[in-house]
């Protein structure tokens, strides 16, 4: 196999990439949100054709005309809503499409070792085939989709943000995998928007921004601040601003919380004016201690007080007593995408916008649009539906919910999870300026770095068990993950 | 301007069938006489389009609605042939159908049952109620104003424009449209349909509000039965039967989405009218019913394939 190579030139979403990748070679390509990688992965997959510039594959001309063209042709998306059909086993997955027959009937134990024979060579030889996908983890799943692509015999794979929705230790595991590829001699392009983990998976970057490439290089050689202004097109100042906070008085408190499953037990104290981070693995309860704080899921034990009253809960009550949620799963539950942003904005107080249970459309359109302007949402008008904002302004829409509703603690799970690098710091900045109001934020976080820059304290839930909080200050990032690892 | 094109499509439908007619038949499509006739022909699959609207745009579905109506003609009737007056028997027939509606509502928040399945048992259940409650024939019942409600107009009440029957359906139209478009139910029925599980993170009472979204189809259910009772003149147990399908037909034309989230009231009466238009047109071009038959199937799919096309464009 030659070096693999391609060029862009398309216009308006694309306008001018260049990028090259050579077998046995990690390429992380990265940039915001409306960058142009979406873009970028159509045209490669074959679900958009450009208007101009050059696509060359092994140095032949590389036009897929869909993503069977481009699957035939050797080039394999892997994108972050897995595709895979839960119902069927993993052979029939790995092989869907084409399956092995004979005289028209399916020959199962063939399609079950061709399929065993593409785990192995990812070395996964663990996962058995004949299993349904159903009970499979997510990590697994994306273990199945590689293998369905190098079953295929795909040489170019193209991972889409792969880490998005697995833990810490399966994007280790993730990581084994792409260096086993990349050894080889597959060519994989990584988009993420995670520096730390472009650094772990990558050789070379690429840096997109508004359709066109601005930069690049062996990974080696650059600074993370010279990717992330490539990435913003200005000099970064602070990604973590810390006004000065006064706790003031206890508005949040539980002790000996156990939901159905889990959390089993966390008790804290949440006061006015701080930012309070619950540290932990994906899985360790957290979720869904912020669930039955908020009334979405029974609370089987234990007390949540909410500014001095207690009892059962609903999201209803929640919102009445000044308690606000983000959810962490925002197509799904957070917003409602078809649906407009002013209506997402609105919607859990839609009271004061008419008379008598009315909502004026005039009016609910004005409150909505007080926030466009702080929040920076980029968006035509707040009559557009969700689905056709980028997920940063999404996710802000999301957070201006609770500000609209003029909440006094905030429940924020993964609020920063897969946006880009502006609405992060955006949020990290709309989070001190809340805490300096004397607002209270507990803050849900998977990555580190962010629950120590915003937090004043900082907590750790391992295995439904929550841990005491401690300052910033006392604690970092290694202690961080060991106790979210090790303590039992 | 998205919002524009939308409600535009369907009435654009509309105005090309009813030119086509026109220009194919001129002088006997598009006369007063034949308007108030379609008129009268829409009133009842468009008032029990009404709640349906409401049903879809809340994420669900109701397959009973032809048995409601034909449970409300024969309670009407019943009731009427009691000696009861036509106010306190039209008001005891609403009464019902707010119940089922408030049955099936029950049934779909108490038992987590998909509404499609709660409403194909109540299709036959309902049915089966009318029929045991008519004792398996027509009711016949006293005339009375409510008979009145939809035929043509004598001269000497030309003033009304239209039968009352039809100003009731504008009138409950205007009201449901408002609820649905300009009220915190209107919003949290659409924010349902849409994402349920946004609607209760936003602290929507999901529950209650799908009750009452069933409860409400259930009375407009009866409206449309006694705009059929005054249509037929008796209560008929065996009537209406398939009329769910016109009426859910009627609101998806009209540019509703079956997921949810979706529906305007607009739509759906524009989406009644276009499919009386065409039955009416056929009719006096003297095809045959099987050709209408035919002809309002690919509307349907057209309707909808068209409504998808402009959203791709969006």
């Amino acid at each position: 196999m030659r070096g693999v190579c391609k060029a862009f030139g398309a216009t308006a979403a694309l306008a001018g990439v260049d990028l090259r990748v050579a077998p046995g070679e990690v390429l992380a390509v990265v940039g915001e949100n409306g960058a142009g990688k979406s873009t970028l992965m159509k045209v490669l997959a074959g679900v958009v054709r450009p208007d101009a510039g050059e696509m060359l594959l092994d140095g032949r001309p590389y036009a897929p005309r869909s993503p069977r063209d481009a699957r035939a042709a050797g080039v394999a998306m892997i994108h972050q809503e897995l595709a895979l059909a839960p119902h069927l086993t993993i052979a029939d997955n790995i092989l869907l499409g084409m399956e092995p027959t004979r005289a028209g009937f399916l020959r199962r134990a063939a399609s079950r070792a061709a399929a065993r024979e593409a785990l192995r060579q990812l070395g996964r030889d663990d996962i058995p085939p004949e299993a349904v996908v159903a009970g499979l983890s997510i990590a697994d799943r994306q273990v199945v989709e590689i293998a369905r692509a190098v079953a295929v015999g795909c040489r170019v794979l193209v991972l889409d943000e792969p880490t998005s929705s697995l833990t810490a230790a399966d994007v280790r595991h993730l990581e084994t995998l792409v260096k086993r590829l990349r050894g080889l001699g597959h060519a994989i392009v990584f988009i993420s928007h995670v520096l730390e983990e472009v650094r772990a998976f990558a050789d070379r970057v690429t840096v997109l921004r508004d359709g066109a490439t601005v930069g690049g290089g062996d990974l080696a050689t650059l600074a993370d601040a010279t990717i992330v202004e490539w990435m913003v097109g200005r000099p970064v100042t602070e990604l973590y601003p810390r006004s000065p906070r006064t706790p003031g008085a206890a508005v949040l408190e539980l002790s000996g919380v156990a939901g159905r499953r889990l959390p089993e037990s966390a008790s804290l104290v949440l006061r006015r004016g701080e930012v309070l981070g619950i540290a932990g693995l994906v899985g360790a309860g957290r979720t869904e201690l912020l669930r039955a704080v908020f009334g979405l899921d029974p609370v089987r034990r234990g007390t949540v007080r909410v500014a001095a009253t207690s009892g059962t809960a609903t999201p209803t009550r929640r919102w009445a007593q000044g308690v606000g949620m983000v959810s962490e799963d925002r197509k799904r539950e957070g917003l409602a995408v078809e649906l407009s942003i002013a209506d997402n904005l609105t919607l859990s107080r839609l009271a004061g916008l008419g008379p008598a249970g009315l909502v004026l459309p005039g009016r609910q359109a004005a409150a909505a649009r007080r926030w466009i302007e702080p929040l920076q949402i980029k968006c035509r008008d707040v009559s557009q539906p969700i689905a056709a904002l980028s997920g940063g302004n999404q996710q802000k829409v999301a957070v201006a919910r609770l500000l609209h509703h003029d909440v006094d603690v905030l429940l924020l799970d993964e609020p920063t999870r897969g946006i880009d690098v502006g609405a992060k710091a955006r949020i990290y900045a709309l989070i001190d300026e809340l805490a300096a109001r004397g607002r209270a934020i507990l803050l849900v976080s998977s990555h580190v770095p962010e629950l120590l820059g915003v937090c004043d304290r900082v907590a750790v839930m391992c295995r439904g068990r929550l841990g005491p909080a401690r300052l910033v200050g006392e604690i970092d990032e290694h202690t961080l993950m060991q106790e979210a690892i090790a303590r039992g | 301007m998205t919002s524009w094109l939308h409600r535009l499509g369907p009435l654009a439908g509309l105005a090309l069938v009813a030119l086509l007619f026109t220009v194919l038949r001129p002088g006997q499509f598009a006369t007063p006489g034949n308007l108030e006739i379609m008129l009268l022909q829409t009133a009842v699959v468009a008032t029990a389009a009404l709640g349906m609207t409401l049903v879809i745009a809340s994420g669900g579905i109701d397959l009973s609605v032809g048995a409601q109506i034909a449970l409300a003609t024969v309670t009407l009737a019943s009731l009427l042939a009691r000696g009861w007056s036509p106010a306190a028997a039209l008001l005891a027939t609403v009464a019902g159908g707010l119940a089922c509606g408030g049955l099936i509502g029950g049934l779909v928040t108490g038992l987590r049952l998909p509404p499609f399945i709660v409403t194909l048992g109540m299709w036959g259940g309902l049915r089966g109620l009318a029929k045991g409650l008519a004792g398996e024939t027509m009711v016949v019942a006293p005339t009375t104003w409510l008979n009145d409600l939809l035929t043509a107009l004598p001269p000497e009440r030309r003033w009304l424009l239209m039968p009352a029957g039809v100003w009731l359906t504008i009138l409950l139209a205007v009201a449901v449209a408002v609820l649905l478009q300009m009220t915190r139910l209107g919003r949290h029925i659409l924010a349902i349909g849409s994402s349920e599980p946004t609607a209760r993170l936003c602290g929507v009472a999901v529950e209650r509000t799908k009750l009452v979204v069933y409860a409400l189809a259930g009375a407009l259910a009866a409206v449309a039965g006694v705009l059929q009772y005054a249509y037929l003149t008796v209560g008929d147990p065996t009537t209406a039967l398939g009329m769910e399908l016109d009426v859910i037909a009627a609101v998806v034309i009209g540019g509703a989405s079956l997921a949810g989230g979706r529906g305007s009231v607009a739509g759906t009466l524009v989406g009644a009218l276009i499919m009386t238009a065409v039955a009416n047109g056929c009719t006096k071009l003297d095809l045959p019913n099987w050709v209408q038959e035919i002809v309002t199937g690919v509307i349907i799919v057209a309707a909808v394939a068209l409504d998808r096309f402009r959203r791709v464009d969006d």
